[in-house]
């Protein structure tokens, strides 16, 4: 596939992503918070599909944006009290927590800056064609060997089933 | 531009494929337009088959036997007064109807009408179709909300954990489906729509007769769960007039509730292009192997001509049976242009399927071969809407724990079951067939 | 116009993980603080694939893959907390929630 447009779609999708970010930690309302992460994770997974990574986009809109935020709005709408919207958003500490995140940010810029040489020029370009088949094949192996990374996957499936049930047990009225 | 447009003609990939942006386009509008008609088509049908159903005659009035009812609808709602709840959230108000018409009309980029025929054949089609679906939640979540009234923010809840519920068995169907696409001979299977139409092509049969009755069993389960994603009856609990008083989308007006309607169609309309595709064999014909000499192909092309012929018959009828009064004379003539019109469709069909009929790659036997294509595939969906209907009209609804018993307990192992069994076919086939062959 | 490389994704994801840790350090209600830390883990998996397609290999994907699923368990279990406590404790506010028994 002929790829078109890429730095435009590009800035177009990470502005799209740090400007829904933002709004998500600056809503005075629950649901609108919501809803901008729903748009940040959906630029994202565009910023996945241009980083040749189709089947980990595909996951994100299905758990993320289909799965997790309908969850998040289920539970806003549960504990949605009109007292927490008049009251103070921001922590007293904010100009803290700013200043911290700031000299993180700065950290990260100047550790990139500094090993700009350590990146190669010309990305690699991935095969986009059979990318779910060796994601298979890593997760489940190949040829009658196991993947490489098989147990972690039966680790992660009992590790969905724990936290589904911590979740039903702990808001269980009775148990 | 001229050659962007001129290039892409007799290409035999989609446009998102070759990287043309110009038809992609265009193909998005036909969709886009398509959908609306089908919709407004949907809208008439339903109203007169469900008053058919319940021996009655629907609307007769507005056009010839109600033709141009859907019109009056669209016109009354465009016109009514846009009402916002005092309290209700602008914001989230405005954009919830968006939200589901996004959804809807997003899975319509990978659904295919024909091997070229896609706006775009991404290689994940069927997890994108599933994940897009899936945001359609969202909007009616939201839309519940935003009303800050009881009545939509229970009907959104019931709406959304049903439509949730019935997403994983859905699901779990459609991974027993892609399960049988990988019986082909170089044993990978594929997730793009239009692979799995050619993989059903290739191993020469529709996966609704695969693994019999497995691939039956994967397709009724996908069959009950996209009726009950749609909310449409018998699961229609959330928004059923007696019920709930219309549920989520009772604040909602005019334009508004349009929007939401036409979500909800068109959302019908690509869960049942997706069953097509996965198990009715998406674009290919009936009895492609077992009558596959010339004749049968040529015989099978002249099927579109053949039924806007019948369609033409029954409306020259219908003209020739109203009454001789004065005051019916616009709508026999209405009626009589609009059979007209269809006997000349019908005649411009044929004439491509006759000039058409040999098997080259002649400018008359591609337009006939991609009027083929995109016919049977619009039967077939055709035929599930009808079924829609008929299902409306015909069952009592669930009570709601009943719905949510059903979606956990009888359709989750059910889909289970299915797709273990049917790894084990797939997986236990091959190695049997080789024994048959030297033992026997 | 200059390329796209790993960099410009890098500074993406550096920013969306930056603002989430804003979020978490600074907000009060505990559903926006929720949402924050998957801002964060939506960085992380942007730095792995980005990552992944510069070496050109699928390790990055697969574990971006295993950290969907892991915030998923994450964001069930939390919210499990949220509801638990909110029956207690009517309130949603970090700052409230601070006696370890009652």
């Amino acid at each position: 596939m002929i790829p078109v447009a890429t730095p435009w779609f590009f800035y177009v999708l990470a502005g799209l992503a740090v400007a829904s970010g933002l709004a998500v930690i600056t809503r005075r309302n629950a649901v609108h918070s919501a809803l901008a992460l729903i748009v940040t994770l959906l630029s994202v997974a565009g910023l996945y599909l241009m980083l040749y990574a189709p089947f980990v986009a595909g996951v994100q809109i299905i758990v993320y944006a289909g799965g997790i935020m309908v969850l998040f709005l289920f539970v806003i709408m549960l504990v949605n009290i009109d007292r927490a919207a008049k009251e103070r958003q921001f922590n007293r500490m904010w100009p803290v927590g700013l200043v911290a995140a700031g000299t993180l940010f700065a950290l990260f810029l100047s550790a990139f800056l500094k090993g700009k040489g350590l990146f190669p020029d010309r990305m690699m370009r991935l095969a986009e064609a059979s990318n779910t088949q060796e994601i298979a094949n890593m997760l489940y192996g190949e040829a009658g060997r196991m993947g490489q990374y098989t147990f972690a996957f039966e680790i992660a499936s009992l590790l969905l089933l724990v936290a589904i049930l911590g979740a039903v047990i702990m808001t269980k009225k009775k148990i | 531009m001229l050659n962007s447009f001129m290039s892409y003609l007799g290409s035999t990939v989609t446009p998102g494929e070759a990287g043309n942006q110009f038809w992609a386009l265009i193909y998005v509008l036909i969709i886009f337009t398509g959908v609306s008609v089908a919709v407004i088509c949907m809208n008439w049908l339903e109203r007169k088959a469900l008053a058919h159903f319940q021996v009655r005659l629907g609307p007769m009035r507005v056009g010839p036997h109600g033709l141009l009812q859907p019109i009056a609808d669209a016109l009354k709602l465009m016109l009514k007064e846009d009402i916002i709840p005092a309290e209700a959230d602008q914001f989230v108000f405005w954009i919830a109807p968006l939200i589901g018409l996004l959804a809807a009309f997003t899975v319509y980029t990978v659904i295919p009408f024909g091997p070229s025929q896609a706006v775009s054949d991404m290689n994940i089609g069927i997890l994108f179709m599933l994940g897009v679906s899936s945001l359609g939640v969202l909007g009616i979540v939201v839309a519940g909300w935003a009303s800050n009234s009881h009545y939509p923010l229970i009907g959104a809840l019931r709406s959304s954990a049903q439509m949730v519920s019935y997403e994983v068995a859905m699901g779990l169907a459609v991974v027993s489906a892609i399960l049988m696409t990988s019986m082909n001979a170089s044993g990978t299977g594929t997730l793009s729509m239009i692979g799995i139409v050619q993989a059903q092509q290739q191993q020469g049969v529709w996966f609704i007769f695969k693994f019999f009755p497995l691939g039956f069993i994967a397709f009724a389960i996908f069959a009950i769960a996209m009726v009950a994603e749609t909310n449409r009856a018998p699961f229609d609990l959330a928004e059923a007039e007696s019920e709930l008083t219309a549920g989520f989308h009772t604040e909602y007006s005019g334009l508004r509730w349009s929007l939401f309607m036409l979500a909800e169609y068109a959302a019908m309309i690509a869960v049942s292009s997706i069953a097509v595709t996965l198990w009715l064999g998406g674009w290919m014909r009936p009895f492609p192997n077992l009558l596959h000499a010339p004749a049968w192909d040529f015989i099978f092309s002249l099927f579109p001509g053949i039924t806007f012929g019948g369609l033409a018959a029954i409306a020259f009828i219908g003209t020739a049976r109203m009454p001789s009064h004065s005051f019916f004379k616009i709508q026999r003539i209405g009626l009589a242009v609009f059979a007209a019109l269809l006997g000349f469709l019908a005649l411009l069909l044929l004439v491509i399927a006759v000039a058409g009929h040999s098997a080259d790659a002649s400018l008359a036997a591609r337009f006939r071969e991609g009027i083929d294509y995109v016919y049977w595939f619009v039967l077939k969906v055709a035929v599930f809407m009808y079924l829609f209907i008929w299902y409306r009209a015909t069952w009592p609804r669930y009570r709601f724990d009943q719905l949510m018993k059903i979606g956990w307990k009888v359709m989750l192992p059910i889909s289970i079951g299915v797709l273990m069994l049917t790894a084990i076919w797939a997986l236990v086939e091959p190695p049997l067939w080789e024994w048959m062959r030297a033992h026997i | 116009m200059v390329p796209i490389t790993t960099l410009h994704y890098l500074v993406v994801a550096a920013a969306l993980f930056v603002l989430g840790v804003i979020g978490v350090l600074t907000r009060r209600n505990v559903v926006i603080v929720l949402m924050s830390i998957e801002l964060i883990l939506n960085a992380v998996n942007l730095n792995l694939v980005a990552f992944s397609r510069m070496w050109g290999n699928l390790n990055g994907q697969v574990f971006a893959i295993f950290i969907v699923v892991d915030a998923a368990a994450e964001a069930a279990v939390g919210l499990g907390i949220l509801i638990a406590f909110f029956r207690n404790k009517e309130t949603i506010n970090v700052d409230e929630i601070d006696l370890l028994k009652w």
